[in-house]
Protein backbone atom coordinates (compact mmCIF):
# COMPACT_ATOMS: atom_id res chain seq x y z
CA UNK A 1 0.00 0.00 0.00
CA UNK A 2 2.74 2.43 0.94
CA UNK A 3 4.67 1.34 -2.15
CA UNK A 4 1.81 2.52 -4.30
CA UNK A 5 2.35 5.98 -2.89
CA UNK A 6 5.62 6.29 -4.82
CA UNK A 7 3.93 5.64 -8.13
CA UNK A 8 2.10 8.03 -10.31
CA UNK A 9 -1.05 9.90 -9.85
CA UNK A 10 -0.42 11.72 -13.07
CA UNK A 11 -3.63 13.52 -13.69
CA UNK A 12 -5.21 16.20 -11.63
CA UNK A 13 -7.69 14.63 -9.24
CA UNK A 14 -10.46 16.35 -7.34
CA UNK A 15 -10.72 16.57 -3.59
CA UNK A 16 -13.41 17.92 -1.33
CA UNK A 17 -12.65 20.08 1.69
CA UNK A 18 -14.36 18.33 4.54
CA UNK A 19 -13.00 20.24 7.51
CA UNK A 20 -11.18 23.50 8.15
CA UNK A 21 -9.10 23.92 11.31
CA UNK A 22 -7.55 27.19 12.40
CA UNK A 23 -4.17 26.27 13.87
CA UNK A 24 -2.95 29.82 14.53
CA UNK A 25 -3.78 33.36 13.35
CA UNK A 26 -2.04 32.75 10.05
CA UNK A 27 -2.23 29.01 9.65
CA UNK A 28 -5.15 26.80 8.68
CA UNK A 29 -5.39 23.08 8.13
CA UNK A 30 -7.63 21.81 5.36
CA UNK A 31 -8.80 18.21 5.59
CA UNK A 32 -9.32 16.89 2.08
CA UNK A 33 -11.05 13.78 0.88
CA UNK A 34 -9.91 12.55 -2.50
CA UNK A 35 -11.79 9.51 -3.80
CA UNK A 36 -9.41 6.72 -4.70
CA UNK A 37 -6.44 8.35 -3.02
CA UNK A 38 -3.57 5.84 -3.36
CA UNK A 39 -2.13 6.59 0.03
CA UNK A 40 1.03 8.49 0.87
CA UNK A 41 4.18 8.40 2.96
CA UNK A 42 4.94 10.89 5.74
CA UNK A 43 6.83 13.80 4.20
CA UNK A 44 5.23 13.72 0.78
CA UNK A 45 3.36 16.68 -0.66
CA UNK A 46 0.56 17.50 -3.08
CA UNK A 47 0.28 20.16 -5.74
CA UNK A 48 -2.93 22.17 -5.47
CA UNK A 49 -4.28 23.89 -8.58
CA UNK A 50 -6.81 26.69 -8.54
CA UNK A 51 -8.73 28.02 -11.53
CA UNK A 52 -10.30 31.49 -11.64
CA UNK A 53 -13.48 32.34 -13.50
CA UNK A 54 -11.45 33.85 -16.34
CA UNK A 55 -9.44 30.67 -16.72
CA UNK A 56 -6.32 31.87 -14.93
CA UNK A 57 -4.65 29.03 -13.04
CA UNK A 58 -2.07 28.86 -10.29
CA UNK A 59 -0.43 25.91 -8.57
CA UNK A 60 1.30 25.55 -5.24
CA UNK A 61 2.80 22.63 -3.37
CA UNK A 62 1.73 21.81 0.18
CA UNK A 63 3.14 19.15 2.45
CA UNK A 64 0.69 16.59 3.79
CA UNK A 65 0.45 17.01 7.56
CA UNK A 66 -1.13 13.67 8.38
CA UNK A 67 -0.21 10.03 7.94
CA UNK A 68 -2.09 7.87 5.49
CA UNK A 69 -5.77 7.42 6.22
CA UNK A 70 -7.84 6.06 3.36
CA UNK A 71 -9.05 8.91 1.14
CA UNK A 72 -8.12 11.58 3.64
CA UNK A 73 -5.16 13.92 3.67
CA UNK A 74 -4.65 17.19 5.50
CA UNK A 75 -2.61 20.14 4.30
CA UNK A 76 -1.60 22.89 6.71
CA UNK A 77 -1.31 26.23 5.00
CA UNK A 78 0.32 29.46 6.13
CA UNK A 79 -1.32 32.52 4.60
CA UNK A 80 1.09 34.68 2.63
CA UNK A 81 -0.09 38.27 2.64
CA UNK A 82 0.70 39.00 -0.94
CA UNK A 83 -0.06 35.53 -2.14
CA UNK A 84 -2.64 34.27 -4.57
CA UNK A 85 -3.34 30.72 -3.50
CA UNK A 86 -3.05 30.82 0.30
CA UNK A 87 -5.46 33.78 0.69
CA UNK A 88 -8.02 31.79 -1.30
CA UNK A 89 -7.58 28.79 0.99
CA UNK A 90 -7.99 31.10 3.98
CA UNK A 91 -10.79 33.41 2.94
CA UNK A 92 -12.88 31.62 0.35
CA UNK A 93 -12.53 27.86 0.56
CA UNK A 94 -15.52 26.44 2.42
CA UNK A 95 -16.43 22.99 3.64
CA UNK A 96 -17.92 21.11 0.70
CA UNK A 97 -15.87 22.99 -1.94
CA UNK A 98 -13.81 21.06 -4.44
CA UNK A 99 -10.21 21.70 -5.42
CA UNK A 100 -7.83 20.01 -7.79
CA UNK A 101 -4.76 18.24 -6.56
CA UNK A 102 -1.93 16.11 -7.89
CA UNK A 103 0.05 13.66 -5.84
CA UNK A 104 1.38 12.27 -3.66
CA UNK A 105 4.77 13.61 -4.67
CA UNK A 106 8.26 13.07 -3.36
CA UNK A 107 10.31 10.03 -2.50
CA UNK A 108 13.28 11.78 -0.96
CA UNK A 109 11.99 13.75 1.99
CA UNK A 110 10.01 10.85 3.44
CA UNK A 111 10.20 8.76 6.57
CA UNK A 112 8.71 5.40 7.31
CA UNK A 113 9.25 3.07 10.21
CA UNK A 114 11.59 0.91 8.13
CA UNK A 115 14.19 3.69 8.15
CA UNK A 116 16.77 3.32 10.83
CA UNK A 117 16.94 6.00 13.48
CA UNK A 118 17.47 7.76 15.63
CA UNK A 119 15.51 10.45 13.79
CA UNK A 120 16.09 14.19 14.08
CA UNK A 121 13.45 16.60 12.84
CA UNK A 122 14.24 20.32 12.49
CA UNK A 123 11.62 22.71 11.14
CA UNK A 124 11.22 26.46 10.72
CA UNK A 125 7.81 28.12 10.36
CA UNK A 126 5.54 26.00 8.19
CA UNK A 127 8.48 23.67 7.54
CA UNK A 128 7.24 21.69 10.52
CA UNK A 129 4.27 20.38 8.52
CA UNK A 130 5.92 17.39 6.81
CA UNK A 131 7.78 16.67 10.05
CA UNK A 132 4.45 16.54 11.83
CA UNK A 133 3.27 13.88 9.39
CA UNK A 134 6.31 11.83 10.36
CA UNK A 135 5.71 12.25 14.08
CA UNK A 136 2.02 11.51 13.76
CA UNK A 137 2.84 8.36 11.80
CA UNK A 138 5.20 7.24 14.52
CA UNK A 139 2.61 7.86 17.21
CA UNK A 140 -0.08 5.98 15.33
CA UNK A 141 1.96 2.90 14.55
CA UNK A 142 3.34 2.87 18.07
CA UNK A 143 6.87 2.50 16.78
CA UNK A 144 9.81 2.89 19.07
CA UNK A 145 12.30 4.68 16.84
CA UNK A 146 13.76 7.47 18.99
CA UNK A 147 12.83 10.94 17.72
CA UNK A 148 13.98 14.43 18.57
CA UNK A 149 12.06 17.41 17.24
CA UNK A 150 13.34 20.99 17.18
CA UNK A 151 11.19 23.76 15.77
CA UNK A 152 11.67 27.47 15.30
CA UNK A 153 8.77 29.93 15.46
CA UNK A 154 8.51 33.67 15.90
CA UNK A 155 6.31 33.56 18.98
CA UNK A 156 4.20 31.19 21.01
CA UNK A 157 1.20 32.30 18.99
CA UNK A 158 2.93 31.13 15.80
CA UNK A 159 3.92 27.77 17.23
CA UNK A 160 2.12 25.03 15.36
CA UNK A 161 0.61 21.94 16.98
CA UNK A 162 1.92 22.99 20.40
CA UNK A 163 -0.67 21.12 22.46
CA UNK A 164 -0.45 17.98 20.40
CA UNK A 165 3.32 18.02 20.58
CA UNK A 166 3.24 18.38 24.32
CA UNK A 167 1.31 15.12 24.51
CA UNK A 168 3.56 13.45 21.92
CA UNK A 169 6.57 14.56 23.91
CA UNK A 170 5.38 12.44 26.78
CA UNK A 171 5.88 9.28 24.77
CA UNK A 172 9.01 7.41 25.54
CA UNK A 173 11.86 8.25 23.22
CA UNK A 174 10.39 11.47 21.80
CA UNK A 175 11.89 14.83 22.80
CA UNK A 176 10.22 18.07 21.68
CA UNK A 177 11.96 21.45 21.76
CA UNK A 178 10.66 24.77 20.42
CA UNK A 179 12.82 27.85 19.90
CA UNK A 180 10.85 31.12 19.98
CA UNK A 181 12.84 33.70 18.10
CA UNK A 182 11.09 37.07 18.49
CA UNK A 183 8.94 36.95 21.58
CA UNK A 184 8.09 34.45 24.29
CA UNK A 185 5.83 34.13 27.33
CA UNK A 186 7.36 35.02 30.70
CA UNK A 187 7.25 31.43 31.88
CA UNK A 188 8.86 30.02 28.76
CA UNK A 189 11.73 27.72 29.57
CA UNK A 190 12.73 26.72 26.05
CA UNK A 191 15.30 28.48 23.86
CA UNK A 192 14.56 32.07 22.91
CA UNK A 193 16.71 32.81 19.88
CA UNK A 194 17.20 31.55 16.33
CA UNK A 195 18.59 28.06 16.00
CA UNK A 196 22.36 28.23 16.07
CA UNK A 197 25.27 25.86 16.56
CA UNK A 198 25.15 25.74 20.38
CA UNK A 199 21.42 25.05 20.24
CA UNK A 200 21.92 22.22 17.79
CA UNK A 201 24.65 20.80 20.00
CA UNK A 202 22.43 21.03 23.03
CA UNK A 203 19.09 19.76 21.76
CA UNK A 204 19.72 17.48 18.80
CA UNK A 205 21.15 13.98 18.48
CA UNK A 206 24.94 14.13 18.64
CA UNK A 207 26.72 13.16 15.45
CA UNK A 208 28.08 10.05 17.16
CA UNK A 209 24.52 8.68 17.12
CA UNK A 210 24.43 9.02 13.32
CA UNK A 211 20.84 10.24 13.23
CA UNK A 212 18.82 10.50 10.06
CA UNK A 213 17.96 14.20 10.02
CA UNK A 214 15.15 16.00 8.20
CA UNK A 215 15.38 19.80 7.91
CA UNK A 216 12.52 21.79 6.41
CA UNK A 217 11.55 25.45 6.20
CA UNK A 218 12.56 28.66 4.42
CA UNK A 219 15.55 28.26 2.13
CA UNK A 220 17.93 30.37 4.21
CA UNK A 221 16.94 28.52 7.39
CA UNK A 222 17.53 25.11 5.82
CA UNK A 223 20.88 26.03 4.29
CA UNK A 224 22.11 27.49 7.54
CA UNK A 225 21.11 24.47 9.63
CA UNK A 226 22.36 21.89 7.16
CA UNK A 227 25.74 23.63 6.96
CA UNK A 228 26.00 23.85 10.73
CA UNK A 229 25.12 20.19 11.19
CA UNK A 230 27.94 19.23 8.87
CA UNK A 231 30.27 21.57 10.78
CA UNK A 232 29.51 19.74 14.01
CA UNK A 233 30.27 16.39 12.48
CA UNK A 234 27.10 15.05 10.90
CA UNK A 235 27.43 13.19 7.62
CA UNK A 236 25.95 15.15 4.72
CA UNK A 237 24.17 12.14 3.29
CA UNK A 238 22.36 11.52 6.57
CA UNK A 239 20.75 14.97 6.26
CA UNK A 240 17.64 15.36 4.12
CA UNK A 241 16.40 18.81 3.30
CA UNK A 242 13.33 20.45 1.84
CA UNK A 243 13.36 24.18 1.06
CA UNK A 244 10.16 26.15 1.02
CA UNK A 245 11.43 29.37 -0.56
CA UNK A 246 11.39 32.80 1.06
CA UNK A 247 8.41 32.67 3.35
CA UNK A 248 7.90 28.98 3.85
CA UNK A 249 5.51 28.55 0.89
CA UNK B 1 25.24 32.48 0.17
CA UNK B 2 21.80 31.38 -0.86
CA UNK B 3 19.01 33.48 -2.17
CA UNK B 4 15.77 32.74 -0.38
CA UNK B 5 14.00 32.64 -3.73
CA UNK B 6 15.80 29.42 -4.52
CA UNK B 7 14.02 26.13 -4.04
CA UNK B 8 15.33 22.60 -4.29
CA UNK B 9 14.58 19.57 -6.43
CA UNK B 10 11.73 18.50 -4.13
CA UNK B 11 9.70 21.37 -5.58
CA UNK B 12 9.92 19.88 -9.07
CA UNK B 13 8.48 16.54 -8.06
CA UNK B 14 5.03 17.20 -9.49
CA UNK B 15 6.27 18.67 -12.78
CA UNK B 16 8.71 15.80 -13.30
CA UNK B 17 6.03 13.27 -12.40
CA UNK B 18 3.94 14.81 -15.14
CA UNK B 19 6.74 14.87 -17.72
CA UNK B 20 8.53 11.61 -16.96
CA UNK B 21 5.87 9.62 -15.19
CA UNK B 22 8.03 8.87 -12.19
CA UNK B 23 9.48 10.47 -9.11
CA UNK B 24 12.84 11.90 -10.08
CA UNK B 25 13.64 13.31 -6.68
CA UNK B 26 15.15 10.05 -5.52
CA UNK B 27 17.58 9.91 -8.45
CA UNK B 28 21.25 10.78 -8.12
CA UNK B 29 22.67 13.14 -10.71
CA UNK B 30 26.13 14.24 -11.71
CA UNK B 31 27.17 17.70 -12.82
CA UNK B 32 29.05 17.78 -16.11
CA UNK B 33 31.10 20.75 -14.98
CA UNK B 34 32.31 19.95 -11.47
CA UNK B 35 31.39 16.24 -11.41
CA UNK B 36 29.60 16.58 -8.07
CA UNK B 37 27.09 13.82 -7.41
CA UNK B 38 23.93 14.98 -5.69
CA UNK B 39 20.49 13.61 -4.94
CA UNK B 40 18.14 15.29 -7.38
CA UNK B 41 16.15 16.60 -4.44
CA UNK B 42 19.16 18.76 -3.50
CA UNK B 43 19.60 20.62 -6.79
CA UNK B 44 19.04 24.38 -6.78
CA UNK B 45 15.84 25.36 -8.54
CA UNK B 46 14.81 28.76 -9.89
CA UNK B 47 11.13 28.80 -10.75
CA UNK B 48 10.56 32.54 -11.13
CA UNK B 49 12.01 32.65 -14.60
CA UNK B 50 10.40 32.23 -18.02
CA UNK B 51 11.31 28.58 -17.49
CA UNK B 52 12.53 26.36 -14.69
CA UNK B 53 16.29 26.48 -14.27
CA UNK B 54 18.00 23.69 -12.34
CA UNK B 55 21.56 24.36 -11.14
CA UNK B 56 24.26 22.32 -9.47
CA UNK B 57 24.35 23.05 -5.72
CA UNK B 58 28.13 22.83 -5.74
CA UNK B 59 29.11 25.02 -8.70
CA UNK B 60 25.88 26.65 -9.93
CA UNK B 61 26.25 25.30 -13.47
CA UNK B 62 22.94 24.96 -15.29
CA UNK B 63 21.97 21.27 -15.25
CA UNK B 64 18.48 21.29 -16.73
CA UNK B 65 16.09 23.88 -18.16
CA UNK B 66 12.38 23.16 -18.47
CA UNK B 67 10.34 25.44 -20.68
CA UNK B 68 6.59 25.19 -20.86
CA UNK B 69 5.51 26.02 -24.36
CA UNK B 70 2.01 26.19 -25.82
CA UNK B 71 1.22 22.53 -25.78
CA UNK B 72 4.28 20.75 -24.51
CA UNK B 73 7.33 20.98 -22.33
CA UNK B 74 10.87 21.15 -23.58
CA UNK B 75 13.45 19.68 -21.22
CA UNK B 76 17.05 20.60 -22.04
CA UNK B 77 19.72 18.56 -20.30
CA UNK B 78 22.31 21.29 -20.41
CA UNK B 79 24.87 20.20 -17.86
CA UNK B 80 23.65 16.94 -16.39
CA UNK B 81 26.19 14.22 -16.96
CA UNK B 82 24.18 11.26 -15.75
CA UNK B 83 21.34 10.26 -13.50
CA UNK B 84 20.65 6.96 -11.82
CA UNK B 85 18.29 5.76 -9.12
CA UNK B 86 19.64 5.87 -5.57
CA UNK B 87 20.76 2.46 -4.37
CA UNK C 1 -13.00 19.93 -16.85
CA UNK C 2 -11.38 22.16 -14.28
CA UNK C 3 -13.17 23.13 -11.11
CA UNK C 4 -13.71 26.88 -10.82
CA UNK C 5 -12.63 28.20 -7.44
CA UNK C 6 -14.87 31.15 -6.66
CA UNK C 7 -13.01 34.03 -5.12
CA UNK C 8 -9.67 33.03 -6.59
CA UNK C 9 -8.22 35.52 -9.04
CA UNK C 10 -4.91 36.75 -10.35
CA UNK C 11 -3.55 39.40 -8.03
CA UNK C 12 -2.03 42.83 -8.66
CA UNK C 13 -3.82 43.44 -11.94
CA UNK C 14 -4.47 47.02 -12.95
CA UNK C 15 -6.73 48.39 -15.64
CA UNK C 16 -5.24 49.75 -18.84
CA UNK C 17 -6.44 50.70 -22.29
CA UNK C 18 -6.31 47.82 -24.71
CA UNK C 19 -4.09 49.57 -27.23
CA UNK C 20 -1.25 49.52 -24.73
CA UNK C 21 -1.53 45.85 -23.87
CA UNK C 22 -0.08 43.27 -26.25
CA UNK C 23 -2.07 40.09 -26.83
CA UNK C 24 -2.13 37.67 -23.90
CA UNK C 25 -0.70 40.16 -21.42
CA UNK C 26 -2.12 41.66 -18.24
CA UNK C 27 -0.97 44.89 -16.65
CA UNK C 28 0.52 44.91 -13.18
CA UNK C 29 1.60 47.59 -10.77
CA UNK C 30 4.25 45.22 -9.39
CA UNK C 31 7.72 44.76 -10.74
CA UNK C 32 8.17 40.98 -10.53
CA UNK C 33 11.69 39.66 -10.21
CA UNK C 34 12.51 36.76 -12.48
CA UNK C 35 15.82 34.96 -12.06
CA UNK C 36 17.51 32.11 -13.83
CA UNK C 37 20.29 32.01 -11.28
CA UNK C 38 21.86 33.73 -8.30
CA UNK C 39 21.90 37.53 -8.33
CA UNK C 40 25.40 38.73 -9.22
CA UNK C 41 26.78 41.31 -6.80
CA UNK C 42 29.01 43.58 -8.88
CA UNK C 43 30.49 46.72 -7.40
CA UNK C 44 30.74 49.77 -9.63
CA UNK C 45 34.50 49.77 -9.12
CA UNK C 46 34.83 46.39 -10.86
CA UNK C 47 32.03 46.93 -13.41
CA UNK C 48 33.03 46.90 -17.06
CA UNK C 49 31.11 46.97 -20.32
CA UNK C 50 32.93 45.55 -23.34
CA UNK C 51 31.63 46.30 -26.82
CA UNK C 52 33.18 44.10 -29.50
CA UNK C 53 32.65 44.80 -33.19
CA UNK C 54 32.46 42.18 -35.92
CA UNK C 55 36.18 42.43 -36.59
CA UNK C 56 37.00 41.72 -32.96
CA UNK C 57 37.83 45.31 -32.06
CA UNK C 58 37.06 45.95 -28.40
CA UNK C 59 36.09 49.06 -26.49
CA UNK C 60 35.73 48.89 -22.74
CA UNK C 61 33.90 51.33 -20.46
CA UNK C 62 34.28 51.39 -16.72
CA UNK C 63 31.61 52.85 -14.45
CA UNK C 64 33.03 56.36 -14.38
CA UNK C 65 33.30 56.43 -18.14
CA UNK C 66 29.76 55.16 -18.57
CA UNK C 67 28.39 57.78 -16.21
CA UNK C 68 30.40 60.42 -18.05
CA UNK C 69 28.43 59.80 -21.23
CA UNK C 70 25.30 61.93 -21.66
CA UNK C 71 22.38 59.87 -20.45
CA UNK C 72 18.68 60.27 -20.92
CA UNK C 73 15.51 59.54 -19.04
CA UNK C 74 12.96 57.45 -20.89
CA UNK C 75 9.44 56.35 -20.05
CA UNK C 76 8.52 53.05 -21.64
CA UNK C 77 6.15 50.11 -21.34
CA UNK C 78 7.72 46.72 -20.68
CA UNK C 79 6.30 43.30 -21.49
CA UNK C 80 7.45 40.03 -19.95
CA UNK C 81 6.90 36.74 -21.72
CA UNK C 82 5.40 35.40 -18.47
CA UNK C 83 2.44 37.64 -19.34
CA UNK C 84 2.82 40.68 -17.14
CA UNK C 85 3.20 44.14 -18.62
CA UNK C 86 4.15 47.27 -16.75
CA UNK C 87 3.32 50.63 -18.24
CA UNK C 88 5.09 53.96 -18.00
CA UNK C 89 8.26 52.70 -16.39
CA UNK C 90 10.89 55.37 -15.99
CA UNK C 91 14.55 54.60 -16.63
CA UNK C 92 17.79 56.46 -16.89
CA UNK C 93 20.49 55.22 -19.20
CA UNK C 94 22.85 55.68 -22.06
CA UNK C 95 21.59 55.02 -25.56
CA UNK C 96 23.37 52.18 -27.35
CA UNK C 97 23.63 54.53 -30.33
CA UNK C 98 25.96 56.68 -28.23
CA UNK C 99 28.16 53.71 -27.40
CA UNK C 100 28.40 52.83 -31.09
CA UNK C 101 29.28 56.36 -32.21
CA UNK C 102 32.83 55.46 -33.16
CA UNK C 103 31.99 52.07 -34.60
CA UNK C 104 31.03 52.43 -38.23
CA UNK C 105 29.79 48.97 -39.07
CA UNK C 106 29.45 46.91 -35.92
CA UNK C 107 27.85 43.88 -37.55
CA UNK C 108 24.32 42.69 -38.24
CA UNK C 109 23.65 40.95 -34.93
CA UNK C 110 24.64 41.23 -31.30
CA UNK C 111 25.05 38.64 -28.57
CA UNK C 112 24.51 40.31 -25.21
CA UNK C 113 26.47 38.94 -22.25
CA UNK C 114 25.84 39.37 -18.55
CA UNK C 115 27.67 38.83 -15.31
CA UNK C 116 26.60 35.38 -14.15
CA UNK C 117 26.59 33.91 -17.66
CA UNK C 118 23.21 34.96 -19.05
CA UNK C 119 23.04 35.75 -22.76
CA UNK C 120 20.48 36.97 -25.25
CA UNK C 121 20.65 37.83 -28.95
CA UNK C 122 19.20 40.59 -31.12
CA UNK C 123 19.54 42.08 -34.59
CA UNK C 124 21.71 45.22 -34.43
CA UNK C 125 18.78 47.20 -35.84
CA UNK C 126 16.85 46.46 -32.66
CA UNK C 127 19.44 48.00 -30.36
CA UNK C 128 20.00 51.11 -32.45
CA UNK C 129 17.90 53.97 -33.75
CA UNK C 130 16.99 55.07 -30.25
CA UNK C 131 15.46 51.73 -29.30
CA UNK C 132 17.86 50.48 -26.64
CA UNK C 133 19.84 51.70 -23.63
CA UNK C 134 22.29 50.60 -21.00
CA UNK C 135 20.08 51.51 -18.04
CA UNK C 136 21.42 52.24 -14.55
CA UNK C 137 18.49 54.07 -13.02
CA UNK C 138 14.93 52.95 -12.46
CA UNK C 139 12.11 55.03 -11.06
CA UNK C 140 14.40 57.79 -9.90
CA UNK C 141 16.87 55.59 -8.01
CA UNK C 142 19.87 53.41 -8.74
CA UNK C 143 18.89 50.18 -10.43
CA UNK C 144 18.65 47.50 -7.72
CA UNK C 145 20.68 44.30 -8.11
CA UNK C 146 17.59 42.08 -8.32
CA UNK C 147 16.41 44.16 -11.27
CA UNK C 148 19.77 44.01 -13.00
CA UNK C 149 21.87 46.66 -11.29
CA UNK C 150 24.47 48.15 -11.58
CA UNK C 151 23.30 48.24 -15.22
CA UNK C 152 21.10 46.28 -17.56
CA UNK C 153 20.19 46.38 -21.21
CA UNK C 154 16.82 47.97 -21.87
CA UNK C 155 15.06 47.05 -25.12
CA UNK C 156 11.38 47.69 -24.39
CA UNK C 157 9.96 46.94 -27.81
CA UNK C 158 10.79 43.24 -27.38
CA UNK C 159 9.87 40.80 -24.60
CA UNK C 160 11.76 41.72 -21.49
CA UNK C 161 14.00 38.65 -21.44
CA UNK C 162 15.93 40.49 -24.16
CA UNK C 163 16.67 43.31 -21.71
CA UNK C 164 19.54 41.43 -20.15
CA UNK C 165 20.20 42.16 -16.50
CA UNK C 166 23.77 42.69 -15.27
CA UNK C 167 24.95 43.40 -18.80
CA UNK C 168 28.71 43.37 -19.29
CA UNK C 169 29.23 42.77 -22.99
CA UNK C 170 27.81 43.46 -26.43
CA UNK C 171 29.41 41.19 -29.01
CA UNK C 172 28.55 42.22 -32.52
CA UNK C 173 29.01 39.83 -35.44
CA UNK C 174 27.88 39.31 -39.00
CA UNK C 175 25.73 36.38 -37.98
CA UNK C 176 23.21 35.53 -35.31
CA UNK C 177 23.95 33.34 -32.30
CA UNK C 178 21.22 32.17 -29.92
CA UNK C 179 21.21 33.25 -26.31
CA UNK C 180 20.01 31.53 -23.14
CA UNK C 181 16.22 31.49 -23.41
CA UNK C 182 16.33 31.43 -27.20
CA UNK C 183 18.17 28.12 -27.04
CA UNK C 184 15.69 26.66 -24.58
CA UNK C 185 12.61 27.14 -26.71
CA UNK C 186 11.86 30.84 -26.63
CA UNK C 187 11.41 32.82 -29.81
CA UNK C 188 14.53 34.13 -31.50
CA UNK C 189 13.09 37.64 -32.00
CA UNK C 190 10.34 38.08 -29.40
CA UNK C 191 7.91 40.76 -30.58
CA UNK C 192 5.16 41.04 -27.95
CA UNK C 193 2.71 42.56 -30.44
CA UNK C 194 2.99 39.45 -32.61
CA UNK C 195 3.00 37.29 -29.49
CA UNK C 196 6.30 35.67 -30.42
CA UNK C 197 6.87 33.81 -27.19
CA UNK C 198 8.16 30.41 -28.30
CA UNK C 199 10.18 29.01 -31.17
CA UNK C 200 7.88 28.60 -34.11
CA UNK C 201 5.35 31.22 -33.04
Amino acid sequence: MAGAALHRRLTWATAEAIELIDESPRVRSVVLSSPGWPGHLPGQHVDIRLTAEDGYQAQRSYSIATPEEGDLLTITVEVIEDGEVSPYLFEYLAVGDQIELRGPIGGYFVWDAAREGPIQLIGGGSGVVPLMAMLRARTRTGGNTPFRYLSSARSHEDLLFANELEVVGQQGDVTITHALTRSHPDDWNGPTRRIDRPMLEQYTWPSTERPLTYVCGPTGFVENIATTLVEIGHEADRIRTERFGPTGK
Amino acid sequence: MSDDRQLDGNSLGGLLLEIFGSDMTTQLGSCNHCLAVVPFAEVVVYRDAPGVVVRCPACSTVLIVITEMESSYRVTFEGLRWIQPTK
Amino acid sequence: MAIINKGFRRKHVVEASADRVPPGQYVTADFPVLSAGPTPRIGTDEWRLTVTDQRGGKRVWDWEELRGIPSEQVTVDIHCVTKWSKLDTVWEGVSIDTLLTDIEDPGSHVLVRSYGGYTTNLPTNDVTGGRAWIAFGYDGADLAPEHGGPARLLVPHLYFWKSAKWVNGLEFADHDRTGFWESYGYHNYGDPWLEQRYTGD
